[in-house]
């Protein structure tokens, strides 16, 4: 028993530098996502590109709120294997991801953008100078949206199956390590998994 | 000191930085003046004290998805705002408190409350406390239990050499002392 107790504050240690250990190589902004396993929040939010806000003279604005253009709901992610990449003009890291997703996007993923809390004639002209990765870009001019995805700040990256029922989300910028080592991986075992028609 | 040596220019320059001081200063209390009224401008919007005061307590509850060692009342950033003025809409739609909590965690997780809730996967840090605590206190039952044994151990008689040894030792030290010092001076002492 006396033998049993010397080893006592050395189990102790070891427990606690093997934790301390394992907490080392955690992130402590990783935050998982509420929404993994469930389908996209409904949504009806108008498309980017269909928005006349490049002119600003009165008519043209009239013209706008005339017609708003094209209305996006949850069913554009049914179908396909997405990304949905919330981004916005202010947010300075999605300045920095956006060649990279323009990157993927020519190899034939999916990017559907969300353009979180901005303005629609500076996500145009960022789009227009910087090229744009997105099959469909929805205005969420509000975050409302956003809020029902639990986006907390830009750039966050969901991946969405073809049933629309989000599957991964990544936050922060997406890289080549980021997409090699999460997102494809994932990604591809969704593509694999399709139907034949629909691949 | 350097002003005076100069002349006027740099005197002027003197007394501006003086004067920066003061404003700096000015601002400086202005500003700690400031703090506590953001919070009191949004609890204004709500329309009764009941709601205001419930709000005041949900906003201190749940924690800022993005600056993630902050409360929402505390939280200036973007998402927080975001929050609280969701918090106040569903207030005013007369939402209950379990349904804020359920609104919340459903967009953002479990993670937003820093009252987490009792189940499978928080039983380890509600209990540990406690279990920490009857851990300690059986710790100390033992120790207790242990000195009052050897306590009730301990007058046991010495064996026959023993004792000789401890009564050798005795005259001895007796002696010593009856030589060396006086023996007032050594209870003064």
């Amino acid at each position: 028993m006396e033998r049993i107790k010397l080893f006592i504050p050395l189990i102790i240690f070891v427990v606690l530098a093997a934790m301390l250990y394992w907490g080392l190589g955690r992130d402590p902004n990783a935050m998982p996502s509420a929404l993994i396993s469930r389908p996209v929040p409904v949504f009806q939010l108008p498309a980017l590109g269909g928005l006349n806000a490049g002119n600003t003279s009165a008519a043209d604005n009239n013209a706008t709120v005339a017609d708003p253009g094209e209305v996006l709901d949850e069913s554009i992610f049914l179908g396909q294997v997405s990304l949905l990449n919330v981004w916005a003009t202010w947010c300075v890291s999605c300045r920095v991801e956006h060649p990279y997703l323009l990157d993927i996007a020519e190899t034939g993923v999916r990017i559907i953008g969300l353009n979180y809390k901005d303005e629609v004639a500076a996500a145009q002209q960022w789009l227009a100078k910087y090229g744009d990765p997105y099959e469909q870009t929805i205005v969420d001019a509000k975050g409302a949206l956003g809020l029902d995805l639990g986006v907390f700040g830009a750039p966050e990256t969901y991946l969405v199956d073809h049933l629309g029922v989000i599957r991964y989300k990544h936050i922060g910028v997406v890289d080549d390590r980021v997409w090699r080592t999460s997102l494809q991986p994932r990604y591809q075992l969704l593509r694999d998994a399709l139907p034949e028609a629909d691949k | 000191m350097i002003a005076a040596d100069t002349g006027g220019a740099r005197c002027y320059f003197k007394e501006g930085s003086l004067a920066n001081w003061r404003a700096i200063t000015l601002s400086a209390l202005l500003l700690v003046l400031c703090f506590p009224a953001w919070g009191v401008i949004e609890v204004d919007r709500l329309s009764t004290p009941e709601l205001s005061e419930r709000y005041q307590q949900l906003v201190a509850e749940y924690r800022c998805p993005k600056c993630q060692n902050q409360n929402l009342a505390e939280s200036n950033s973007p998402i927080s705002i975001d929050l609280r003025t969701e918090i106040r809409r569903l207030l005013e739609e007369g939402a209950s408190d379990t349904q804020i909590s359920d609104y919340l965690v459903a967009r953002y997780g479990e993670f937003v409350l820093y009252r987490p809730r009792v189940q499978a996967s928080t039983y380890l840090l509600w209990l540990t406390p406690a279990v920490l605590l009857v851990l300690g206190l059986l710790v100390v039952v033992f120790i207790v239990q242990r000195q009052k044994r050897g306590a009730s151990a301990a007058p046991t008689a010495l064996s026959g050499s023993e004792q000789e040894t401890l009564q050798a030792l005795l005259e001895e030290t007796q002696s010593q002392q009856d030589k060396t010092a006086n023996p007032e001076k050594v209870e003064s002492s």
